[in-house]
């Protein structure tokens, strides 16, 4: 009779476990929104404007609005920067929270051209990051973004990026949390982050 | 003093009210012409406008200049498959009885070697050539940065 009540409990324990892994495994696809599973933590280590070595990791406990661009496009990456920056006045308070990041999929132009002047134009907030090709190419690869560099004599230097325009949300211990596509309305975004913060 | 603070709103409503400024060629009506400030020089500056074919028979925009900038061309922006791109426009089709908008996220004018620093009131002239209609010229507004489009009365946005 002992056998059978650890019986029992040993099979409410492995119907649990079960469950439980059910529920970590398939929780994050239930989010209509989300597109990859709770272990993808996206990562970059690359230089800001100053040329500082700037990662991930040092933003742990904050929102991370991570996005992907270059300065020489006149219509797409303006169009996110000022969603970004709008995002940033409607927060208010709770702006502290949230750490925009632009990353340069351009990074030798963006340098010479200028970043940081650019994207504070538009937000102090806006950090810019433009590292190494390597390092830029890696920051993509873990983000599981595209981007290359198109020969276009109609564009200036001859060349012109295509790139994934979304932005992508990454919660404060380092995990992914989800992708606005392009064109999502600064009040959407903030309205998401506010029932996040 | 009234007449002050009129001649004041006069002189601050002036650069929103370019923008909105209508000009006509044949059944064309071109308006809402603008842009955005620029960081400097050495990045392009963009150019939106709107145009109405009121006609029964197909134009299209095929060209634009300006004194503004050295390199002005047309461009697209598409987003396919989650990538976005900017392939060169060689002309954007105005249908007869149709409105054509070149507008954030779209059909835009892609403005290179600007001769300087384009700053918000600002304004400069653009000609548009289209295949049928000939040439016009219509003067663009400087935006903010961060301005999504013209504030007109009209603007039907």
């Amino acid at each position: 009779m002992r056998l059978r009540s650890l019986q029992i409990i040993l099979w409410i324990a492995a119907t649990a476990a079960v469950i439980t892994f059910l529920a970590v495994r398939w929780w994050p696809a239930t989010d209509d929104t989300a597109t990859a599973d709770s272990a993808f933590m996206p990562t970059f280590a690359l230089a800001d404007s100053e040329g500082r070595m700037r990662t991930t990791a040092e933003f742990r406990g904050k929102f991370l609005l991570v996005f992907f661009g270059f300065t020489s496009c006149p219509d797409v990456c303006p169009t996110t920067l000022s969603e970004v920056a709008q995002v940033m006045d409607d927060l208010g308070s709770a702006a502290g929270s949230v750490q925009p990041i632009f990353i340069s999929i351009d990074p030798e132009r963006d340098r010479r051209l200028g970043l940081a002047d650019y994207t504070t134009a538009f937000h102090p907030a806006i950090l810019a990051l433009a590292g190494s090709e390597e390092d830029t190419k890696s920051a993509a690869a873990s983000f599981k973004i595209f981007y290359e560099q198109e020969a276009d004599t109609s564009s200036p230097d001859g060349y012109t990026m295509a790139h994934s325009p979304s932005l992508y949300l990454i919660g404060p211990d380092g995990e992914w949390l989800r992708q606005f596509t392009y064109g999502t309305s600064a009040a959407e975004i903030v309205s998401d982050l506010l029932t996040r913060l | 003093m009234k007449h002050f603070l009129l001649a004041t709103t006069l002189i601050f409503s002036a650069p929103a009210a370019m923008a909105c400024e209508t000009v006509t060629i044949g059944d064309l009506t071109v308006e809402h012409a603008w842009s955005k400030a620029t960081i400097g020089a050495g990045r392009p500056g963009v150019f939106y406008v709107e145009i109405k074919n009121s006609g029964t028979t197909d134009d299209a925009l095929v060209g634009i200049t300006t004194p503004a900038a050295g390199m002005p061309m047309l461009h697209e922006t598409v987003v396919q498959d989650g990538i976005a791109s900017m392939p060169h426009a060689m002309s954007v089709p105005v249908p007869a009885g149709q409105s054509v908008q070149l507008a954030p996220g779209g059909y835009h004018g892609m403005l290179m070697e600007l001769t300087t620093a384009l700053k918000e009131g600002d304004s400069f002239p653009v000609t548009l050539s289209f295949e049928k209609s000939g040439e016009v010229t219509v003067n663009v507004d400087v935006l903010s940065l961060r301005a999504e489009g013209p504030d007109c009365a009209d603007a039907g946005q």
